[in-house]
């Protein structure tokens, strides 16, 4: 199957089994909202995703074949937006995004289109430790949207953001779909347009078992 | 190649515009060496006996100072997952990071090694082997200290743990990196121990990259 | 959920636990009286250190054992890391302190047979010396183990930390080696390792094969009460569930 796809995944947190035959299929162009109350898992089947994670059991899936055969191509494929914004403080936006295109092999002409994206130009070269937690989170998401990864994986990627922060989102996802690319995006909010795939993750009650160690 | 560059050139950027870290390293390896002379007596000859080996003792530890916020920094603000997350495999992350780890704090303790020498009295040819010692013997502390630095991301009272972890693996290097420059003072062969210390940087440059990624992989799990 | 019975689970491991326990205790016990018997009251004193020499009962088993107890977190590591087996993990958790008494008793029995012998209770004698570096290994890796939140974390870091000082363990014996021939100590008068007569080799093999014994014992119990203390744990999460 075409796309990106996940079959029975399991994940445990310490000794806490998080969530169990978790599955999803995004097809490329296709937006996907992950959605539950707290604990139930979001971030971590977004980790899992990101390859930061292995699953206790299940696999993922792209375009078929698993990803776990191929873990240095789905890294290539993917951008995550974690909680944290990965910014250094010392540096300014430009060069905190500099560096993460060069980690792509990519030149400076990606930066500011990505700067445009999120429409943050004119903070280019401010310090990243004068930015506003909203600007941060822009410029965490311009970094996200910089070179071509196929999937995005966003974690809560409107926390912080205004309208006007929000709109510009929007329409990198737009442009990102349009281009044939997924979008995950875990959040309490609705992000894509009605009809989108949404997966509503529960909370799994702690229970005993004696098959984990 | 490109990333393993990227991330050099990003530490060193980074340890540059913080500024007070590499100089305060430098400044603890000085002043933690000029104390001994107090407390054994400034007399030439004992400090000419002990002084490659508190030159050494002292540098270990100022080196070991500015490893504990070496991936815990990038693990702190997200830094290390986007590093987990991007094509360049774990092990360039973490020999690219011990290099400019090296570079900001290895480099220094090397250029500021030969004040020491006067203070203690060293006689002029064992300047030479006491830069060569610390050449070869630097990188390895990066190297070493490095995987340490790696195994303590999230740990709770890193710092000290990081000693513990850290120096009884830098006895090597210290045991031959003195014995080079003691080698000079008593018309030894130096050659021999210099061989060791360049083996041993020899065996740290694939063993700790490799053993830094492993744990720095379970680090993030 | 196939996968997680892909582990023999924790049930079945106390349930083997429990009945091989008494075994293991048992010869333990066993080997201890008979080696005890040899090491104290059927072996001759040496002839030039006297009774001081049954120290070496002591002493030279439990520097095979802090050997073999690191080799074993090597190779528990080995196997977590490669299998992610938690058995593994909990293994290595189990056996790091009891290696690292092993390691303290070296060192305490070298220097209660130092005393008599140099005159001093310690020398810095190659063995004794990279057996103390030995001891501070076991030390990191106990405190590593314990330093996380999360125990699975601190388990996975421990293992790598072994595989290290695996690798750095030979290396640091071949460096204090070649330190100690550096600096002879001029004023202690320096015994070479006593030639082992043939009268010393059953007490010797027997307290060896009863520390053996021991580790295995005290292995099984530490793991036990290790699986008994996650029970209690995950039942009071469970509790706390329910009460909600």
């Amino acid at each position: 199957m075409n796309g990106f796809e996940g079959q029975g995944l399991a994940c445990v947190r310490g000794a806490r089994l998080v969530f169990k035959q978790v599955g999803f299929h995004v097809a490329p162009g296709a937006a996907m909202l992950v959605a539950g109350p707290n604990g139930a898992g979001k971030s971590s089947l977004l980790r899992l995703m990101a390859g930061l994670l292995q699953p206790i059991g299940g696999e993922l899936l792209w375009n078929g074949a698993p990803v776990a055969q191929d873990p240095d191509g789905h890294r290539r494929r993917i951008s995550y937006v974690g909680h944290l914004d990965a910014l250094k403080p010392a540096l300014s936006v430009a060069e905190n995004l500099g560096f993460w295109a060069r980690m792509d092999g990519q030149g400076p002409e990606v930066v500011t289109a990505a700067l445009a994206r999120l429409r943050i130009e004119r903070l280019a070269d401010v310090p990243a430790r004068l930015l506003s937690s909203g600007q941060r989170r822009r410029t965490n998401l311009a970094r996200a949207t910089m070179g071509s990864p196929a999937i995005w994986l966003l974690d809560e990627p409107t926390v912080g953001l205004d309208t006007d922060g929000i709109a510009a989102l929007e329409q990198a996802m737009a442009a990102h779909l349009d281009g044939g690319g997924i979008v995950i995006a875990a959040s309490h909010v609705q992000m894509f347009e009605a009809g989108a795939h949404q997966l509503v993750m529960e909370a799994l009650k702690p229970e005993l078992r004696d098959d984990i160690w | 190649m490109s990333t393993f560059w990227a991330i050099v050139a990003r530490d060193v950027r980074l340890a540059v515009r913080g500024g007070t870290e590499s100089v305060m390293v430098l400044v603890f390896f000085v002043l933690a060496a000029i104390l001994f002379p107090f407390g054994v007596g400034p007399e030439a000859e004992v400090l000419r006996r002990i002084g490659p080996g508190v030159i050494w003792v002292v540098a270990l530890l100022a080196a070991m100072m500015s490893l504990e916020r070496l991936f815990s920094a990038d693990h702190e603000d997200g830094t290390l997952d986007l590093l987990a997350t991007s094509p360049a495999p774990l092990e360039i992350v973490f020999l690219a990071k011990a290099i400019a780890h090296w570079l900001t704090t290895g480099l220094p303790l090397l250029v500021a090694a030969p004040v020491l020498g006067v203070f203690y009295q060293l006689p002029g040819p064992a300047f030479g082997v006491l830069l060569l010692s610390m050449l070869l013997g630097t990188p390895s502390l990066s190297l070493i200290g490095g995987v340490g630095a790696a195994l303590i991301v999230g740990a709770r009272r890193g710092g000290v743990l990081l000693a513990l972890l850290v120096l009884p693996l830098y006895v090597p290097v210290l045991i031959f990196a003195v014995a080079g420059v003691d080698a000079v003072i008593f018309d030894a062969p130096v050659r021999p121990s210099m061989m060791i210390l360049a083996a041993l940087l020899l065996a740290a440059i694939p063993l700790c990259p490799w053993a830094g990624g492993a744990a720095l992989r379970q680090a993030l799990q | 959920m196939a996968n997680l019975h892909r582990f023999a689970n924790p049930a079945q491991f106390q349930r083997l636990s429990r009945a091989l326990l008494p075994w293991v205790a048992g010869i333990t016990a066993i080997l201890f009286v008979l080696g005890l018997y040899f090491a104290l009251f059927a072996s001759p004193p040496d002839y030039q250190q006297g009774d001081t020499v049954r120290i070496m009962y002591v002493h030279v088993p439990s520097a095979w054992m802090s050997l073999f107890c690191y080799t074993f977190l090597a190779v528990a590591g080995a196997v977590g890391l490669i299998w992610r087996h938690p058995l593994a993990f909990m293994s290595a958790r189990a056996a790091a302190p009891i290696g690292a008494g092993f390691t303290f008793i070296v060192l305490a029995t070298g220097s209660l047979w130092g005393k008599p012998m140099w005159g001093t209770w310690w020398v810095w004698d190659a063995r004794l010396t990279s057996v103390l570096i030995l001891f501070f290994l076991y030390l990191g890796h106990i405190a590593l183990s314990r330093a996380f939140d999360d125990p699975a974390r601190g388990a996975k870091a421990a293992a790598v930390l072994a595989l290290v000082g695996a690798v750095n363990v030979p290396i640091i014996k071949f460096s204090v080696d070649w330190w100690n021939t550096l600096h002879q100590p001029a004023s202690v008068s320096r015994l070479a390792g006593p030639a082992i007569d043939s009268s010393m080799l059953p007490p010797l093999f027997l307290m060896a094969f009863a520390f053996m014994g021991y580790f295995f014992t005290l292995l099984l119990i530490r793991i036990r009460a290790d699986l008994a203390s996650r029970k209690v744990q995950a039942l009071r999460v469970a509790a706390l569930a329910a009460a909600e």
